[in-house]
């Protein structure tokens, strides 16, 4: 759709809102890795609530909004292989850089953070590669 | 009090994820795809996102603490590791194969269907074995 790009800049916005929040506020860096991360591997216990209570917020929006909003489809994949491979690649990369698209990216480029920026360009070119392989090449997606 | 703050910081980012259309894996998928039917919605997400943050982050230049008293993180380290570049290159690739990347993943938890939870149940094991794997490199 048209519109697509001033749902997404709209969607930006609140985003970068919740960031600054979290981080004016709270003092923490607003990133869905690290913060989940540290509840699945005992790391963040200390501030275990703190971790579930943002969570709680991420979860309950988007509820409410496909009750008065819209019900999207998110176009999963059914290829459990797909879903399993995609998911520990995802947990394990993301904690080993110590950050995703929010902490990394939203987060880091915004301070114009070397780590931040090496991280994104890193992970974007090698998406970029991974969709040429998974999608032209093997046609598994 | 840190927790509501934390709640209402999380609200945001979920009706943020909803809202700029990030839970659906095609649009990221898409977004990656630049020899297919390129998706730029993504660019628009994290430039919008990065314009608050980058004034959150001059006003943390200029205070010592958090409007809560407490110390801001330590953003200090510069060093391009090997673990980053690693880390972040098995993200990208898992991010690439079924679109989605931890917050959205979440986001999507109660309108995802049953296959998010396989995505999800992975996501956990492999962040659980990264301290393990990351003493021993």
């Amino acid at each position: 759709m048209e519109q697509d790009w001033i749902f997404g800049a709209i969607g930006g916005l609140m985003i970068g809102i919740s960031a600054s929040m979290l981080l004016l506020i709270n003092g923490r860096i607003m990133g869905a890795s690290g913060i989940l991360g540290g509840l699945v591997d005992g790391s963040g216990h200390a501030n275990a609530k703190e971790r579930l209570s943002f969570i709680s917020g991420l979860v309950l929006a988007p509820f409410v909004l496909t009750l008065v909003w819209v019900r999207p489809d998110i176009h999963i994949s059914d290829n459990l292989g797909v879903l399993i491979v995609a998911g520990l690649f995802v947990g394990f990369g993301s904690r080993f850089a110590n950050g995703c698209t929010s902490g990394h990216g939203v987060c880091g480029i915004s301070r114009l953070s070397v780590r931040g920026i090496g991280a994104t360009i890193v992970y974007l070119s090698a998406g970029a590669f991974a969709m040429i392989v998974f999608r032209h090449v093997l046609g598994l997606i | 009090m840190r927790n509501l703050y934390a709640f209402v910081s999380g609200l945001f980012f979920g009706a943020g994820l909803f809202t700029s259309g990030m839970t659906d894996t095609k649009k990221v998928q898409n977004w990656l795809d630049i020899f297919g039917e390129w998706d730029p919605t993504l660019a628009f997400v994290l430039g919008g996102a990065i314009i608050p943050m980058a004034f959150a982050w001059r006003v943390v230049a200029k205070r010592q603490k958090t409007l809560l008293g407490s110390s801001f993180p330590d953003v200090s380290d510069t060093t391009i590791s090997k673990e980053l570049v690693i880390g972040s290159a098995i993200f990208g690739a898992g991010w690439a194969l079924a679109g989605l990347c931890p917050g959205p993943s979440l986001a999507a938890v109660t309108y995802g269907g049953p296959e998010l939870f396989v995505f999800l149940a992975a996501l956990a094991v492999g962040m659980f074995v990264t301290p393990m794997i990351k003493t021993r490199f």
